[in-house]
């Protein structure tokens, strides 16, 4: 594709010459969203998610006078004994270390305290505490944060509802919206990463950046939809394919500007740093953000479609405007382009002293 | 040039007023705060270029408490889990530094700081919540006495506690202005009454030799204006006959009152262990008054709610009268009821008609009774202003936990995150950027420059803010903070996009640079404001609703999403109207991002050329090519031989109506079009409609 440019290809799109079929294809959306859920909620139910300490509480290892507040020392002694685990070390005061794993049985503790000795020189029986850890994050925060969230879904519902004036709009966001943090929690689960305060985090961005992408498409289509019942040239549908259409150089240009910051941290903290808060952070927003501004586009629209043909007057438009293209027994091809929702026209309107020049100030 | 637009759009004042309102002034508040208030090891909260770091990045305190409990059970792992919400409620209302707090070993909580907290921060987690309720026997000014008062306890009636204004009295609701007014003809604390009125402003409490905060108490509803119970108990019966007996004081009692001196800042500190069923002689918190109690009628742990705010007056209409509205569950309100008939039956002016709310055996504050409450629905008003009834509605909503702590140790504590890790992430965030600045300048070429511009005020400004607030309120940069941030690069930027795409959607449309921008600016505006607006209300559900990390979160979703919709309405809509004018930008070059060549070289709408003549566009392409190019085999700006345009004159004989602009045709253009037809049904080789020859006829 030597000649390809992005730009054209944009102006094709805007004007219908070129058009992707995304929302008669809606079945098949809707198909792998399906089986996407389905995957998540099965990887989620039988997987799980793996909790971390900072909400399932843990050990906690206090080791005093060390020679020397090297973290890396208590890291390895940790993964000799307990494969796989990542320990979150941090130095108390001048001479201490505070490690916090996940729960360890006893002889784990040992061989850590064994570990710990060799490495830091210090007397296993006198400089090593061991003691339980709570969650810093326990149900009561969760609980506060679950209330957050679900208030906030329902004012961002009523919010759609109200400014485009369709609350099927509103509810093809948000099951979009919700169906996202599903996929994303589920490729989450799938790769099998501890579950952090951060990771958390990393959702309810991708909760308000699904929302705010859906926002951006849909008002598109709103301002598509404008008037389209008073005119019988084409569908909602129709009109709503070429929204689609017309904001995909808009979409893909969003999420290549949002994911390469992001994808940056993911792979750099992936691949070079190993375990820790960024990596989680980033894998959660990369996911969460590719899924959302795709849904918007191949989820939201559609569903939304899908749900105003069901309304009344929508429904009864789409049947006149068939009929009258059936009528008209016109060129298949002209009905092609219709269907593409190319013809879009829009009324002129009487410009009244708008029309006249203006009186120069000054 | 001031085009259609009824409103002179004046590109560069915004772009200044904007300038100096968003980046110079903070900045210059930033350095002003740093030279006066510099933060420095004896002044952690001071303002600082750099903001304050969280305790992940940065490391901080901390203390480990355990809890005792003051009545002598078990604590309980509900009771540590309490506390722990009251620790967390505490700290987050002090601002949003993401403290982390823990249970350790069943018995200790373990309390993360960022930085290095103050000694008032450490207090306010420590501080034992122990609040109760005592009817006030007598109470005089915080100094010994220097004659003890031959009167059995009620100082306040001759001439040596008043003076200074230091006896409290309450400040009647208004409905209760006449006894309020009558009592300082006859009563000694006189002076304390018309104190009281002056500072209304103040927390008269706080101030050094101001009066303990008096406020009454009124019915928290109007309905509930029952009159005093006549079975209010006599006050002169038989010993301990009712916690307000005055037989209570005994000697003892009265000569550790008078010997206590409330300026001495050991009887200041408080403590958790009074004996709720006797007398306790305390010092008000400030200490400027000193009280003799009597027996504890109401625990603190009955209180259910408290909030401060503006109170309603008598008829309902808020007041801007500052308070504390109280709700105390139904044993509380059972027992409040008793105990508030009893006080009232006392009359304004009497000491005893005061209650006193103890924290930690110190007076936080002693409001008289106005009225019996009955429903457990009280109003505490008087001297307050906002932050004092703030401050006192806290402590009286998370202090009614019978749990006190002590210190166990206090220790600096380093990053959770290695410093490596932090600096390694914030490298790869850097490529990430580098990264946009290539793909946008790549997709808008010069365009793309006012990307970066846009993005680099943005950053410049939320830096700013963030160390402002970092200043102001105690917020500390989280990493997730910092991830917030660079995705919110994601949300600024596609604020550009879609505005710049609308530009170049109406460019398509065959408008010149300035219409474009100036439709395109309407149309985009709108979409912009109607998607930060939904991430607005996240952001202020989330921050009111959530605790902890999350409300972080949704602080800086919040700040981000304001200073994007600033940036792009005052700075990049501007600029791009600047810009437009210039000549480069305005004649579409190749490398300006709106090539006109580029954006309409296989446009589809009839465009107006000027002097009477329409460019007609290319052919569409079919319904065929459509899912052929949707595979992604054919090269998009290829130009496609296919006749038929849509809505256009269809190849059959038929007549058309309309072109296909949908335009309706003149007379002769349909008979044109049908000689052609017949022509073509004739299979004469008439050459297929192609760029602008349709319409030169």
């Amino acid at each position: 594709m030597a000649r390809f440019s992005f730009a054209a290809w944009g102006n094709d799109l805007y004007t219908g010459r070129r058009s992707y079929p995304i929302v008669a294809q809606r079945k098949r959306w809707f198909a792998i969203v399906g089986v996407l859920g389905i995957a998540s909620i099965a990887i989620l139910g039988f997987k799980g998610l793996e909790l971390g300490i900072d909400f399932r509480g843990g050990t906690e290892i206090a080791v005093e006078n060390v020679s020397s507040t090297e973290q890396g020392p208590a890291v390895q002694a940790v993964q000799d004994a307990v494969p796989g685990e990542e320990p979150r070390v941090a130095t108390l005061g001048s001479s201490a270390l505070r490690i916090q794993t996940t729960t360890l049985t006893p002889e784990q503790v040992s061989e850590v305290g064994r570990s710990l000795a060799g490495a830091y020189g210090i007397d296993p029986d006198e400089d090593i505490t061991v003691s339980t850890v709570g969650p810093t994050w326990g149900s009561g925060v969760s609980m506060r944060a679950l209330w957050g969230v679900i208030v906030f879904v329902i004012a961002a519902a009523a919010f759609m509802a109200i400014y485009f004036r369709a609350w099927r709009m509103s509810v093809a966001g948000i099951v979009s919206m919700l169906s996202d943090l599903l996929i994303s929690a589920g490729v989450y689960a799938l790769v099998g990463w501890e579950v952090t305060p951060s990771t958390i985090i990393g959702f309810l961005t991708i909760l308000g950046f699904s929302l705010y992408d859906k926002m951006v498409v849909f008002d598109k289509v709103r301002e598509n939809a404008e008037g389209v019942l008073s005119q019988t040239r084409n569908t909602y549908a129709e009109r709503a394919n070429l929204a689609v259409n017309q904001t995909l150089v808009r979409s893909i240009n969003t999420s290549v500007v949002a994911l390469l910051p992001v994808a940056g941290i993911l792979f750099v903290g992936a691949l070079l740093l190993g375990a820790g808060t960024l990596r989680d952070l980033s894998l959660s927003l990369f996911v969460g953000i590719a899924v959302g501004a795709a849904s918007s586009l191949f989820l939201a629209t559609p569903l939304d479609v899908a749900l105003r043909e069901r309304e009344p007057k929508i429904a009864e438009h789409t049947a006149r405007v068939l009929a009258a293209r059936a009528g008209a027994e016109e060129d298949p091809e002209v009905l092609a382009a219709a269907g593409a929702g190319s013809v879009q026209l829009t009324p002129g309107q009487h410009l009244g002293h708008a029309a006249q020049p203006r009186r120069r100030r000054r | 040039m001031a085009n259609s637009s009824t409103r002179r759009s004046r590109p560069v004042r915004t772009l200044v007023i904007f300038a100096v309102l968003t980046m110079l002034l903070p900045f210059a508040g930033l350095a002003a705060g740093t030279y006066l208030d510099g933060r420095s090891d004896d002044n952690p909260d001071g303002a600082s270029y750099a903001p304050g770091l969280a305790l992940d990045l940065q490391g901080g305190t901390q203390i480990i408490l355990t809890p005792t409990t003051t009545d002598g059970s078990q604590v309980t792992s509900e009771n540590l889990n309490e506390a722990i919400n009251v620790i967390r409620q505490r700290i987050d209302s002090s601002g949003v530094s993401e403290a982390e707090i823990a249970s350790q070993g069943g018995g200790n909580i373990v309390v993360g700081i960022p930085g290095r907290p103050s000694q008032a921060t450490i207090d306010l987690v420590s501080t034992a919540a122990q609040m109760r309720f005592r009817p006030v026997l007598t109470y005089a000014q915080g100094i010994p006495m220097p004659e003890p008062s031959a009167e059995d306890g009620t100082a306040p009636e001759d001439g040596t506690a008043p003076e200074g204004g230091t006896a409290p009295e309450e400040e009647a609701g208004p409905a209760e202005e006449a006894p309020a007014e009558e009592a300082p003809a006859e009563e000694a604390p006189a002076d304390g009454a018309t104190q009281d009125v002056p500072e209304g402003t103040s927390p008269g409490g706080r101030s050094a030799a101001g009066p303990v905060p008096a406020p009454a108490v009124a019915a928290g509803l109007p309905a509930d204006t029952a009159t005093p119970s006549p079975t209010a108990p006599a006050e002169d019966a038989a010993p301990p006959a009712d916690p307000s007996d005055m037989a209570q004081i005994t000697p003892e009692v009265q000569a550790q009152f008078e010997a206590l001196d409330c300026t001495d800042q050991e009887n200041l500190v408080g403590g958790g262990g009074d004996d709720p069923n006797s007398v306790l002689v305390t010092c008000s918190q400030d200490g400027t008054t000193k009280f003799v109690l009597g027996p504890v009628e109401v625990e603190g742990t009955h209180i259910r709610n408290a909030t401060s705010g503006l109170m309603p007056g008598p008829n309902g209409v808020t007041t801007n009268e500052w308070g504390v509205s109280l709700e105390l569950d139904s044993t509380g309100a059972r027992q409040f009821a008793q105990t508030s008939q009893r006080l009232y039956s006392y009359g304004q002016g009497d000491p005893r008609n005061q209650f006193a709310i103890v924290l930690d055996g110190l007076v936080v504050s002693a409001p008289g009774i106005n009225t019996p409450i009955n429903d457990g629905r009280a109003q505490i008003t008087g001297s307050f202003n906002r932050d004092s009834a703030a401050t006192l509605a806290n402590q009286l909503s998370f202090g009614a936990l019978p749990l006190q702590f002590d210190v166990q140790s206090q220790q600096e504590i380093s990053a959770t995150l290695g410093s490596e890790q932090l600096r390694n992430g914030m490298l790869a965030g850097l490529i990430g950027l580098v990264l946009v600045v290539v793909y946008s300048l790549f997709q808008y070429r010069a365009l793309g420059l006012l990307t970066v511009a846009s993005l680099v005020v943005a950053g410049i400004i939320t830096y700013v803010a963030i160390s402002l607030l970092s200043w102001g309120m105690g917020y500390r940069l989280s990493l997730p903070g910092v991830a917030g941030l660079i995705v919110a690069i994601g949300f600024t930027a596609d604020s550009f996009i879609v505005y710049f795409e609308r530009i170049r959607d109406e460019l398509r449309n065959g408008r010149t640079l300035q219409f474009a921008v100036q439709r395109g600016w309407q149309r985009a505006r709108r979409t912009i404001y109607a998607a930060k607006a939904v991430n607005l209300i996240s952001a202020i559900i989330l921050y009111y609703l959530a605790v902890g990390g999350v409300q972080g979160f949704a602080f800086t979703l919040g700040l981000t999403t304001v200073i994007d919709v600033a940036v792009v309405v005052w700075f990049t809509h501007p600029v791009m109207e600047l810009i437009a004018k210039m000549r480069f930008f305005r004649d579409g070059h190749v490398a300006s991002g709106l090539s006109r060549e580029r954006l309409t070289m296989s446009a589809f709408k009839p465009r107006y050329v000027g002097a009477g003549r329409v460019a007609m566009p290319e052919p569409a392409a079919t319904a065929a090519d459509v899912n052929a190019e949707a595979e992604g085999e054919v090269p998009a700006g290829e130009p496609v031989d296919r006749s038929v345009l849509v809505g256009a004159p269809p190849s059959t004989p038929a007549v058309p109506v309309t072109d296909a602009s949908g335009r309706r045709l003149t007379i002769a253009e349909r008979r044109a079009a049908e000689r052609r037809a017949a022509a073509q049904s004739a299979g004469a080789d008439v050459p297929s409609t192609d760029g602008e020859n349709e319409e030169g006829r």
